[in-house]
C-alpha cells in the first residue's frame, strides 16, 4: 500500500478543493433547477441538520488521522441526551450547569474509550464497537423508552435561534470557532504534525519523542466531549431526550470524514475537506428531498460517493504509476512494487 | 499459524502448541461462559430450558451465527464486511419478491438464488477491495448504504406477508428435527463446512497467513487479492443465505430486514475470539459468540434484570472479551519468543 501513496497524494493534494467545488456546484445547480434551494429557509435546514455531524466530525478527523477510529460517538450523544433529560426532570434547572455536566459526562465516556485503547493497547475499532453498545445500553437504562420533552421554550428556541438579520442558526458560529481551533491544532502546531506522524508510523513517532498514548487518550476525550455537545444541541433542537437519539449517526460521521479525504489508515487528510464533505452530504440530501427524490436514492448516492472517493484516487494513482513505468526507460531509482 | 512444518521449528512447535492451546482455551472459555449463563438462568427459572425456549434460542442464534461465520472469514484476513446486514436485507426481500412472482418455486432453488445473490453482492465488495486496493471498511460502509438504498428503492415501502409465501417454505422456518429447528441445522452445516475448510485446506490456511502478515504472505507467493476476494464472496453468500432463512423465519419482510445488524455481527465475532486485526480465531468461536450474545439477551429478563440493560451487558461483554484476548495473546507471544530463544 505504502508504495502507492506518493502518486496518490499529488491527486489528493487538491481533494479538499474538489469536495468544496462539488458543494458549490450542487448548490448552484440546485438553486437554478429545484424550487426552494435558493431560499434562506433551505440553508437554515441544511445548517441545523449538518451541525451535530460537523461537531463530531471535527475531533473524529483527528482521531482517524492518527489511525484510530471512534464508533461510539452516536451512543455518547444518545447517553448525553438521556442524562440531560433525567437531570432536568430531577430538578437541575440551570442550563449552564446542565451543559457543564453533560460535557463532563462526554469527557468521561471518551476517557473510558481512551483508557481501553491506549492504556490496555486494544484496537479502537473493537473497543468502540463495545462502548457503542455499552453507552447506548446505558442510555436505555437511564430513560428506558420514556422521552423527556418539557424543556423551557426559551431554551429550545435559543438553541436554534438565527444570527440576527439572517436565517442561519447562531450555533454555526460556535461550530466555526471550534473548527478554527481544531484546524489550528491540526495544521499549525507540533501536536498536529505529531498526529500525522503517528498515523503514518506510530513506532517512528514514538522514537521521535511523541507521546503517542497520551495524545491519543486526549483525542478520545475530545471526541467524547464534542459528541456530548452535539447531544446537548440535539436535545434542545428536537426538544426531546430519548434513548435512541442519533442512533446510527456514527456511520454518517465516519462517511463524511472519509469522503473528506481522510485516509482510514491514518496519516492523511485535512479538516477543510471533512467540513466540505459534511456540507456536501447535507446540501445534497436536502436539495434532493426538495426535488422529491426519495430518501433511498440518497442513501445509494451517499454510498456511491464514499466508494468513489477512495476508488477514484486509487485507480488514478495506479494508472499514473503504470504510465510512468512505461515511460521510464532506465530501471534506476523507481521504487519497486 | 502452522503453515510450515519444516524441521528448524522444533522449539517453535512447542510455542505453537502453547498458542494453539491458548486459542482452544479461548473457545472453551466462551463455551464455559455460555454454560454458566444457561445454568444460572436455569436455576432461577427452570422454564428457561423448556423445549420451546431452547428452540427459540437456537432460532434466534441461527441468523446471527451464519452472518458471524461469514464475517469471521473476512476478519481473519484483516478486513471487515460492514455490508452484511444490507446484503441480508436485499436477499430477504428478493426471496419474498421471487415467491410472489413464482409461488411454485422449489425451496432448495430459492436457497440457491438467495445465496447466489449474496455472492454477487460480496463479489462487488471483494472486487473493489482486491482490484482497486481500497480499504474494506470504507468500501463496505459504502455498500452498506448502497445495498440498503437499492433495497428501499425496490421495496418502495411495500411489505411482503406470510400469505404471499408458500406454506412449505414458512414451515421450514419453524419445523424441528428431534427438537432442533431446521434453520439451526443450516447454521451447523455452514459452520462445519467453513470450519473444516479453514482448518484443513491450503486456501483456508492462507487466509490466516494473509491476516497475520499481508506483506509476508505476498512474499511467500500467496495470491492475496484472489483469496481476499473469495473471502468477501463467501461472506456475501452466507449473508444471502441468512436472508432467505430470515424470510422463512419471520414470514413478513419489508426493506428493513437486518437493519443495523452489522455491528452485532462484528461484536459476535470479537466476543468469539477472532482478532479484529486478523490472523487468529476460528469460525467456531464466532458462532459461539453469536449464540452467547443471543442467550444473554434472552436470559437477562429471566434473571429479573431490567431488559433495558441488554445492550449495556453486551457492550461490557465485548470489552471483557477483547481484554481477555489481549491478555492471552500477550502470554502466547511470550511463550513463542521463549521457544525461539531456546532453539
Amino acid at each position: 500500500m505504502a508504495e502507492r501513496i506518493a502518486p496518490v497524494r499529488r491527486v489528493l493534494g487538491s481533494w479538499d478543493v474538489i469536495v468544496l467545488l462539488a458543494v458549490v456546484a450542487v448548490a448552484t445547480v440546485g438553486a437554478f433547477t429545484i424550487e426552494g434551494v435558493a431560499s434562506p429557509r433551505f440553508w437554515r435546514f441544511v445548517a441545523l441538520e449538518a451541525l451535530p455531524i460537523a461537531l463530531i466530525a471535527l475531533p473524529m478527523t483527528l482521531v482517524v488521522i492518527t489511525g484510530e477510529i471512534d464508533l461510539s460517538v452516536a451512543s455518547v450523544l444518545g447517553l448525553t441526551c438521556t442524562v440531560m433529560g433525567q437531570l432536568w426532570v430531577s430538578g437541575v434547572t440551570s442550563l449552564p450547569l446542565l451543559i457543564a455536566l453533560c460535557l463532563l459526562l462526554g469527557a468521561v465516556l471518551g476517557a473510558v474509550n481512551g483508557l481501553f485503547v491506549t492504556g490496555f493497547g486494544l484496537p479502537s475499532l473493537a473497543v468502540t464497537i463495545g462502548t457503542l453498545a455499552l453507552y447506548r445500553g446505558l442510555a436505555y437504562v437511564v430513560l428506558g423508552d420514556r422521552a423527556v420533552a418539557n424543556y423551557p421554550r426559551e431554551w429550545t428556541s435559543s438553541a436554534i435561534a438565527p444570527i440576527p438579520g439572517t436565517t442561519i442558526p447562531w450555533m454555526i458560529l460556535v461550530l466555526a470557532a471550534l473548527a478554527v481551533v481544531f484546524a489550528v491544532v491540526l495544521h499549525a502546531t507540533p501536536v498536529g504534525r505529531a498526529l500525522y506522524a503517528m498515523g503514518n508510523n506510530a513506532e517512528a513517532a514514538r522514537f521521535a519523542g511523541v507521546n503517542v498514548r497520551l495524545t491519543k487518550f486526549w483525542l478520545f476525550v475530545a471526541t467524547g466531549t464534542m459528541s456530548a455537545l452535539a447531544g446537548v444541541f440535539w436535545t434542545l433542537r428536537f426538544a426531546s431526550a430519548r434513548a435512541d437519539n442519533g442512533s446510527g449517526l456514527e456511520l454518517a460521521v465516519v462517511a463524511a470524514v472519509l469522503l473528506g479525504g481522510v485516509s482510514i489508515f491514518g496519516g492523511r487528510g485535512a479538516l477543510l475537506g471533512v467540513l466540505a464533505a459534511v456540507a456536501l452530504l447535507g446540501v445534497l440530501r436536502n436539495a434532493l428531498q426538495l426535488a422529491y427524490v426519495p430518501a433511498n436514492t440518497l442513501t445509494v448516492i451517499t454510498g456511491a460517493l464514499l466508494i468513489a472517493s477512495v476508488v477514484g484516487p486509487n485507480v488514478a494513482g495506479m494508472l499514473r504509476e503504470r504510465l510512468r513505468r512505461r515511460r521510464s526507460t532506465a530501471p534506476t531509482a523507481t521504487p519497486t512494487t | 499459524m502452522t503453515l510450515v512444518d519444516s524441521p528448524p521449528a522444533e522449539a517453535a512447535t512447542q510455542g505453537t502448541r502453547v498458542a494453539r492451546r491458548a486459542f482452544l482455551v479461548r473457545e472453551l472459555g466462551i463455551g464455559l461462559a455460555l454454560v454458566l449463563l444457561i445454568a444460572v438462568t436455569y436455576a432461577v427459572n427452570p422454564r428457561f430450558l423448556s423445549a420451546q425456549n431452547i428452540k427459540d434460542l437456537l432460532l434466534g442464534s441461527t441468523i446471527l451465527a451464519i452472518l458471524a461465520v461469514g464475517q469471521a472469514v473476512v476478519v481473519i484476513t484483516r478486513n471487515v464486511d460492514l455490508s452484511a446486514g444490507s446484503v441480508l436485507g436485499l436477499s430477504a426481500f428478493a426471496t419474498g419478491a421471487v415467491f410472489v412472482a413464482a409461488p411454485g418455486l422449489p425451496i432448495p432453488l430459492m436457497l440457491v438464488i438467495g445465496t447466489a445473490l449474496g455472492a454477487v453482492l460480496g463479489a462487488v465488495n471483494g472486487g473493489l477491495i482486491a482490484a482497486a486496493k481500497v480499504p474494506a471498511l470504507v468500501v463496505t460502509l459504502g455498500t452498506l448504504y448502497m445495498f440498503r438504498g437499492l433495497d428501499y428503492t425496490w421495496a418502495t415501502s411495500r411489505q411482503i406477508n406470510a400469505a404471499d409465501m408458500p406454506p412449505a417454505f414458512l414451515r421450514m422456518g419453524t419445523e424441528t428435527v428431534l427438537g432442533v429447528p431446521v434453520l439451526a441445522l443450516f447454521a451447523v452445516a455452514v459452520l462445519v463446512a467453513v470450519g473444516y475448510y479453514l482448518r484443513h485446506y491450503r486456501g483456508g490456511r492462507e487466509l490466516y497467513a494473509i491476516g497475520s502478515d499481508p506483506a509476508a504472505a505476498r512474499l511467500s507467493g500467496i495470491p492475496g487479492g484472489r483469496r481476499v476476494f473469495a473471502a468477501f464472496v463467501a461472506s456475501g453468500a452466507l449473508a444471502g443465505l441468512a436472508g432467505v432463512l430470515h424470510a422463512a423465519r419471520f414470514g413478513t419482510i419489508d426493506a428493513n430486514a437486518g437493519l443495523g445488524i452489522e455491528l452485532n455481527v462484528v461484536a459476535a465475532v470479537v466476543v468469539g475470539g477472532v482478532a479484529i486485526f486478523g490472523g487468529s480465531g476460528s469460525v467456531y468461536g464466532a458462532a459461539l459468540g453469536a449464540v452467547l450474545l443471543t442467550t444473554i439477551r434472552a436470559a437477562l429478563p429471566v434473571l429479573g434484570v431490567n431488559p433495558f440493560w441488554q445492550d449495556a451487558a453486551v457492550g461490557a461483554l465485548i470489552l471483557a472479551s477483547i481484554g481477555l484476548d489481549r491478555a492471552l495473546s500477550a502470554r502466547v507471544g511470550r511463550s513463542l519468543r521463549e521457544g525461539k530463544a531456546h532453539g
